[in-house]
């Protein structure tokens, strides 16, 4: 369903959608089959980009199928720039800019993640996770899930 | 000045019966990068040097690359094709000697211009393959990485007198392959390197999650090495230490490491790939590193006793060969179809060209096995043991499996269950 918005139209997010991404100089994919699986347990349809995803492609299945929730992860240590790149892409597309994105992995070279967390954070993801955070990959994921089905109203609606 | 060659320490290692232990190291700034190498050369082991490349390098963004160099922000690896070739010359100078070659590792599904590169720079050994380098690395097609191999191969062996290059197919996706199926990717690996120019190879094998298994795929790959390239010289073989999951503790990541020398040396390969004490959870420092390799030239290796090699594993990978090499006279041809019909499929694979319905699992013991041939031409051949598809936490499970024993029993191998008496 098409929904105008002032500046041109989006897409509804699909509830149940989340669409699982790294970025485009990552190839690991572990995390990626691992992280699928989780968040089909958690209720979702899941849409897996595969590895080295550059940011057009993120970009254009945002737009063509809005998902509930954008998931990247990313363990390759370029995370913390490229998620940057990544996130302002979507959200300078008006088309995009509503997706609700969280980050997480093993974002920086040398595993240091406080300052590079909070620049995530200043671009727009609504969370971001690092490997060493005390909570796990599950307990960050549903509570992902159920703040950005929470301000985009909507998305429980259509569910 | 005589070019030092990689090939010719390695094969003067290969006949002395001499383990050479390498790093995976890579810094982005040259003087790290300089230090670094010069540390490794320094080692109290014999030792060999690596320059690993940044992921912006591997996969053709050199862009990237150059904007993280300008800005003074770290990276991954070395960024051959950002720095040039003058700067790296600079970095490499009094660092190369015939004692102490060194070789570039860097997962490019494309390698053309990282293999112009460091030929530029004066080195001759690299690491790579037409389905090692592009299936786990990324979403290049695998015919095209195929076609630019040929033309990488082509490269190495009209500039170099002597190059080496080195088969990463024994390490798809780092962990849960069945043996069979890496030591039929090295060989094929390494035969499309010699049809495509360079003589000088090596067939690799990653360590597993147990020693039993991994003994004998070694001793099948040296057979089937032996039965298609002839007999050394000309190629060796290298072990790689646990690619999956690493232990996180020092006493576990040391127990791990000692376990992969007393491997290799046993089943006489001529080099080991080290990895640090901190490879669970960041890039290791120069220093790191340097103590992984003092730690592995440190075991007293068991004496090498390379088996026949006629084995279950043995079976499979020639099983897995033939079938392969009889769908065309050229390899990469051979490879590319393979793959379109799923004779070739590599379990957890989530790559376009794979066909993803081959699967494997780990039994508690730490073999692996497969539990879905999908179009393998194993019926018969392979003991198939079918499970569920896993969940996310028996997945991870798996994947932690060596990670758990060696953390918990970071004492000792007998006590890890991880003997290294098969
Ligand atoms: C296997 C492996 C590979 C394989 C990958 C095969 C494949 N296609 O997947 C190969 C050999 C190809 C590879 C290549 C490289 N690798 Co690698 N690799 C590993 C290794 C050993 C295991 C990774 C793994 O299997 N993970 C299994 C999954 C399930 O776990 P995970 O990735 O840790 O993810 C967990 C959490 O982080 C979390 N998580 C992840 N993402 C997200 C996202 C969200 C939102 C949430 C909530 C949670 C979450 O969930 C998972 C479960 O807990 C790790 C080291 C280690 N961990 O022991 C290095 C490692 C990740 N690799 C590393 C690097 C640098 C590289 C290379 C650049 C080569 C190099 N310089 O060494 C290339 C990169 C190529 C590229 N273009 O990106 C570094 C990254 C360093 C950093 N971040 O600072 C590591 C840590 C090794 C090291 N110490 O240097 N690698």
């Amino acid at each position: 369903m098409l929904t105008p918005l002032h500046n041109g139209w989006f897409r509804q997010p699909e509830a149940r959608h989340v669409l699982l991404t790294t970025v485009a100089s990552d190839a690991h994919t572990w995390n990626l089959v691992y992280l699928e699986l989780l968040l089909v347990e958690l209720g979702r349809e899941v849409t897996n980009l595969g590895p080295c995803v550059p940011v057009s492609t993120v970009v254009e299945s945002c737009r063509r199928r809005p998902p509930a929730l954008l998931v990247v992860s990313t363990v390759n240590g370029h995370g913390a720039a490229d998620g940057l790149e990544l996130v302002r892409s979507l959200y300078r597309d008006p088309a995009t800019r509503a997706v609700p994105a969280v980050i997480g992995g093993k974002l920086g070279i040398g595993g240091a993640a406080g300052e590079c967390r909070r620049d995530l954070l200043a671009a727009g993801y609504r969370a971001v996770y690092e490997d060493t955070d005390p909570e796990t990959p599950y307990e960050f994921l549903a509570r992902a899930l159920d703040t950005a089905a929470g301000p985009a109203g909507h998305v429980r609606d259509s569910a | 000045m005589t070019r030092p060659s990689f090939a010719g320490r390695v094969e003067q290692a290969r006949r002395s019966g001499e383990l050479i232990v390498q790093p995976r190291m890579g810094f982005s700034d040259p003087a790290l990068m300089r230090a670094g190498l010069l540390a490794t050369k320094a080692a109290r082991a014999n030792t060999v040097g690596t320059i690993t490349l940044d992921s912006y390098t591997r996969v053709r963004d050199f862009s990237s690359a150059a904007r993280a160099v300008a800005a003074g922000r770290p990276l991954n690896g070395y960024p051959i094709i950002a720095h040039g070739v003058p700067t790296t010359r600079a970095m490499l100078d009094g660092v190369l000697d015939a004692g102490f070659p060194v070789q570039v590792r860097h997962g490019s599904a494309e390698a053309e211009e990282v293999v112009a590169a460091l030929v530029a720079c004066g080195l001759d050994a690299t690491e790579g393959g037409p389905v090692s380098y592009c299936l786990p690395y990324g979403r290049v097609p695998l015919r095209t990485a195929v076609d630019s191999w040929r033309r990488s191969c082509r490269e190495l062996a009209d500039r170099c007198a002597n190059p080496h290059l080195e088969s990463f197919g024994g390490c798809m996706m780092g962990q849960l392959c069945p043996p069979g199926l890496l030591v039929a990717l090295t060989v094929l690996e390494a035969l499309f390197f010699r049809q495509n120019g360079v003589r000088d190879v090596s067939m690799s094998l990653a360590q597993q999650s147990n020693t039993r298994q991994d003994l004998l795929a070694l001793a099948a790959l040296r057979r089937l090495a032996t039965e298609r390239l002839g007999p050394p010289p000309g190629w060796h073989l290298v072990v790689y230490t646990y690619m999956g999951l690493f232990p996180r503790t020092a006493a576990g990541s040391r127990a791990v490491v000692r376990d992969a020398v007393h491997l290799a040396s046993r089943a006489g390969a001529t080099r080991l790939i080290v990895k640090s004490a901190v490879e669970a959870s960041r890039i290791p420092s120069a220093a790191e590193n340097v103590q992984a390799l003092e730690h592995a030239g440190s075991v007293v290796p068991p004496p090498a006793a390379p088996a026949d090699g006629d084995n279950e594993v043995y079976r499979e990978a020639r099983s897995l060969l033939e079938a392969t090499l009889d769908l065309h006279d050229d390899i990469g041809e051979a490879l590319v179809a393979a793959f379109a019909a799923g004779i070739l499929d590599v379990p957890y694979c989530v790559h376009d060209d794979n066909a993803g319905r081959a699967r494997s699992g780990v039994a508690p013991d730490g073999t692996i096995f497969w539990s879905d041939l999908g179009s393998l031409p194993l019926r018969g051949t392979a003991d198939v043991r079918p499970r569920h598809t896993p969940t996310s936490a028996e997945l991870l499970d798996a994947l932690s499996l060596v990670r758990t024993r060696y953390d918990t029993a970071a004492t000792g191998p007998e006590e890890a269950g991880l003997s290294t008496t098969p």
